[in-house]
């Protein structure tokens, strides 16, 4: 699994909009994967307040599912979202990092099933709980 | 958006008043990638979302726009966002005391064609 998360395949992931958003790696298991942003003011909704824009929460929570069918599968094999629920269970204050933790509870052959749950430092009073489904393109 | 987003601004969002609907369109730019050669799903529901709420203004112009806040949302994508031209626009199908009940499409070249659909739901709180 560490050389999975080092491939290069994992590595482009890694750029592009995950690096533009600050996404790094907390931590992984066997079915799981724990993803994090630190707070950016550029990652706002509005200046004015500087409340974080859902987006990037919604990125993070993506990558993280994603990341945790790697996790689960032991390989990186390409997919696509099917689709994302979210639900905003509180508003997070400014200034904190964002971890999601994804869990990968089922896998077929063609589709794969993930929660995840995002919290702003404590795991036991979450900001947004999801439920994503995936499936793998080609082959 | 009539307020300074910064996350717009790293996405690329924009008002497109091209039809005199609230669109938001995004230009392809390297920090919108997600798997290579595509958009990362993540822009396309943050683009989504802002659209729901674009439409939201959009319905209370005129008197303003109350304090909202977000209570779901659910996406389903349809095909890859390839790099080009990104559009999104909402309509709002229910305005309720307390809760707005949005409709939003994701769509690129065609706008027959979506890359994305969403159902959002939004809080609205008056006296805030």
């Amino acid at each position: 699994m560490t050389e999975l998360l080092d491939s290069s395949s994992l590595k482009r992931l890694m750029a592009g909009h995950a690096g533009e958003i600050g996404l790094r790696r907390v931590d992984h298991g066997d079915d799981w994967a724990e993803l994090a942003f630190d707070y950016d003011p550029r990652l706002a909704m509005n200046a004015a307040n500087g409340v974080l824009a859902s987006g990037p929460i919604i990125s993070l929570i993506d990558s993280a599912s994603g990341l945790a069918i790697a996790a689960k599968i032991k390989t990186v094999r390409p997919m696509a979202t099917l689709d994302l629920r979210i639900d905003y269970v509180r508003a997070a204050p400014p200034g904190r990092a964002i971890t999601a933790r994804a869990t990968c509870y089922k896998v077929t052959r063609s589709v794969a099933f993930v929660r995840c749950v995002a919290h702003d430092g404590d795991p036991a009073d979450p900001i947004a709980h999801s439920l994503a489904t995936f499936f793998f393109t080609g082959d | 958006m009539d307020f300074d987003s910064p996350y717009a601004e790293v996405i690329g969002a924009h008002p497109n008043r091209a039809t005199g609907e609230p669109i938001l369109s995004v230009s392809w730019r390297p920090a919108i990638e997600g798997r290579p050669g595509f958009i990362h799903g993540g822009v396309i529901a943050g683009l989504l979302e802002m659209s729901c709420y674009e439409a939201l203004a959009h319905e209370f112009r005129g008197t303003g726009l109350p304090k909202v806040k977000p209570i779901n949302i659910a996406v389903d994508y349809l095909r890859g966002g390839l790099m080009t031209e990104t559009h999104a626009l909402a309509q709002i199908v229910r305005i309720g005391k307390r809760v707005a009940n949005a409709s939003a499409l994701c769509w690129q070249d065609d706008r027959s064609k979506p890359i994305a659909t969403a159902r959002m739901h939004i809080l609205i709180d008056r006296q805030g």
